[in-house]
């Protein structure tokens, strides 16, 4: 008996073939990793999924409260992406995300009740998010000159900022910033109207959905444009497919990953302020619940194409209210929204993998036995 | 400022040193032995949790420490096989696999560990080495520790000598180096990879048991707080060598043990929150000086073939 072995072949195939293998696996696969993580906890897997799927899609507010996740998440996933394109990391959305936030907050708490400001009423929520995205894009600041000219990971760098980040914003909560009124809450006063997101459905009771969802929507489209069709993204997407060619052409490198960081921070920044004037309305425990690290899951379920972002964005809001009634209905605690996303991420990577090669079966030739070789 | 300086208190500064530096020091030896190799694995953090969960969790059933051990060191090289199957056999980004475990790692621990919050479980304590615990100073910082404080203690130079000094370490160090060469003349690189990536998975998961079983007994989610990752950059700034993180670790060590004392004394002159983020900005800190000092960074690259796709014969 001739062995069989497994052969690989480059796949050749169209793009949007790929997309859609891609894809399919991805599911797949975080489907199976999702099963497993179910019946390791002990619940029924059929109960778990049903659970998930009525939570997501069982009514209307559940709907509402898919845009409501998603509109962070878009901005979270386009930080991750755009700086993916470029080939740099910034596993740091979720501290960036925490100081647009504190930024935005404080424009609410200190800068924007009734009599304290020297400006019209109307200016305060502009300024707010102005100071979001500033506050993001100066937290990923460091990281950036680090990286431009020192050549310090910003894996690392970005990371590690994260925790500081969360730290700074319970040490303001608990601390200078609590409520006085708030009988020993932590947390901060609630936000004057001024700088809170108005809401798409007013009429609506219950629906939460806020303005915060169309300027993520308006800032895909502007960060698609910039990158396909500026200067500044031409050169952005040469330095990510080739440094060296990047250096030839002249570009400065430097600045262009210094500027590319920040603005990506500054993109998590407004996902942090969207989340505290549109949602939360006060800075509390909480506020930071790993929508920043979701990013890197909308960005690679997107595959990294910019317009795909808030289609990405809304798959996984969508995963993310049914875990919560993961929580409700089966006491599974929030972490399995982590595992997962988790199992999503390996999945794109297995729909990656797929996309790429094709798996065959051959007999092998008599004598020859051998593990899965490249054929080309 | 240091505490008060008597030979007791300094003794004691000293010891919670050493004991802090544990869990770091041993992922960021198994991370230096996978990078050498030529797997850059970012799921040190889920490794840790896994480790902490599957330690705790088998140690509080068996009251076994032997069992609890193994169990951490099996979950921690587990998770370090999902790594290595993506990224050894499938091609996966090294990166975004590392994150994935890192993310697996929190999420699922937290999922499991559900129903063991706040249990009592089995606690590892410190075992005095006759005789020398009794040497003032040093004696109780380095001869009155758990005993997987002693492991990591030893592991620094035992690595050194290992992949300095050994035809394993010369095979593990021509797998990072140059992969193709290696593969050339006789070396399964992949298999290589494979071992030497569940090893740091094996570490990282010791890591996690000395976290839950001996430092601060008990299953928290999320006990780890970043201790991976610092383990990561403790790495880099080791420039890929044991000995050097030792001493590393050993720092990071003497921080926590310094943010205790402060807290203690309730130091008025630094806020809490920055003695907090204290380990978090001084690893920022040390890789950015490691990177401007170029007599560092001219002996202190990373391996040449750190986190490339080989494929034999592709």
């Amino acid at each position: 008996m001739r062995p069989v072995r497994l052969v690989l072949e480059p796949r050749q195939a169209s793009g949007a073939w790929r997309a859609a293998i891609s894809l399919l696996s991805a599911l797949a696969l975080a489907g199976l990793l999702g099963s497993l993580v179910f019946a390791l906890a002990g619940v029924d897997v059929g109960a778990a999924w049903r659970a998930l799927a009525q939570g997501a899609f069982g009514s209307s507010y559940s709907l509402g409260e898919i845009l409501v996740k998603a509109a962070p998440l878009i901005l979270t996933g386009l930080a991750v992406a755009l700086c993916c394109r470029l080939n740099l990391w910034n596993v740091g959305a979720e501290g960036q995300f925490v100081l647009g936030a504190l930024a935005a907050g404080y424009v609410g708490l200190f800068l924007a009740p009734a009599g304290a400001q020297p400006w019209p009423a109307h200016f305060a929520l502009p300024l707010a998010l102005a100071a979001a995205a500033l506050g993001g894009g100066a937290w990923a600041l460091a990281p950036a000159l680090l990286k431009a000219r020192l050549g310090v990971s910003e894996i690392l760098s970005t990371l590690l900022l994260n925790y500081v980040a969360v730290l700074f914003m319970e040490h303001l909560f608990y601390g200078p910033w609590r409520d006085p009124a708030g009988q020993g809450f932590p947390g901060t006063a609630e936000l004057p109207e001024a700088v809170r997101l108005p809401l798409v459905m007013p009429w609506l009771p219950g629906a939460r959905v806020h303005w915060g969802l169309a300027l993520a929507l308006a800032l895909a489209l502007a960060l698609w444009f910039l990158l396909a069709r500026t200067r500044w993204g031409f050169r952005a997407r040469v330095l990510g497919q080739s440094p060296r060619a990047a250096a030839y052409a002249g570009f400065h490198s430097a600045r262009i990953t210094v500027t590319a960081l920040c603005l990506s921070g500054a993109l998590a920044g407004l996902a942090g302020a969207g989340e505290l004037l549109g949602v939360q309305h006060r800075i509390q425990d909480g506020l930071a619940s790993g929508l920043g690290f979701a990013g890197i899951v909308v960005a690679f379920l997107a595959r990294l194409n910019l317009l795909a972002v808030p289609l990405a964005a809304l798959f996984l809001g969508a995963l993310l209210v049914g875990a919560d009634q993961l929580q409700t209905g089966l006491r599974l605690p929030g972490a399995a929204a982590l595992a997962l996303e988790a199992a999503l991420l390996f999945g794109a990577l297995l729909g990656e993998f797929l996309a790429a090669n094709r798996i065959r079966l051959v007999r092998a030739p008599a004598g020859e036995a051998g593990e899965a070789r490249h054929a080309s | 400022m240091l505490p008060s300086p008597d030979w007791e208190s300094l003794a004691l500064l000293g010891q919670i040193a050493v004991k802090s530096s544990t869990a770091v020091l041993l992922a960021a030896y198994g991370e230096i032995v996978a990078e050498r190799s030529g797997v850059l694995n970012l799921g040190l953090e889920g490794m840790l949790l896994l480790g902490a969960l599957a330690g705790f969790a088998v140690g509080a059933a068996t009251g076994d420490p032997a069992a609890a051990l193994g169990a951490a060191a099996g979950a921690g090289a587990l998770g370090a096989l999902a790594h290595g199957i993506f990224v050894l056999s499938l091609g996966a980004e090294q990166v975004l696999s590392g994150l994935a475990l890192s993310l697996l790692g929190a999420g699922l621990t937290g999922v499991l560990g559900r129903d063991l919050l706040g249990a009592p479980g089995l606690v590892l304590p410190s075992v005095p080495l006759p005789v020398l615990a009794d040497v003032p100073v040093l004696g109780p910082a380095l001869c009155n520790q758990p005993v997987l404080t002693y492991l990591a203690l030893l592991l620094g130079p035992l690595l050194w000598w290992a992949l300095g000094r050994t035809r394993w370490g010369l095979l593990v160090r021509a797998c990072g180096e140059n992969a193709s060469a290696a593969y050339a003349s006789g070396v399964p690189v992949r298999l290589v990879r494979y071992g030497c990536t569940c090893f740091g998975g094996a570490l990282a998961g010791l890591g996690g048991a000395f976290l839950s079983l001996s430092y601060t007994p008990g299953w928290k989610e999320g006990l780890s707080a970043g201790q991976g990752w610092i383990a990561i950059a403790m790495v880099v700034f080791a420039a890929w060598r044991p000995l050097r993180a030792l001493w590393g670790g050993l720092f990071f060590g003497l921080l926590t043990a310094l943010q205790f004392t402060w807290q203690a004394e309730g130091a008025q002159w630094l806020p809490l929150w920055v003695l907090r983020a204290a380990p978090y900005l001084l690893t920022l800190l040390v890789l950015a000086l490691a990177q401007t000092s170029a007599a560092l960074r001219r002996r202190s690259g990373p391996p040449a073939d750190l986190g490339r796709f080989f494929r034999p014969g592709g």
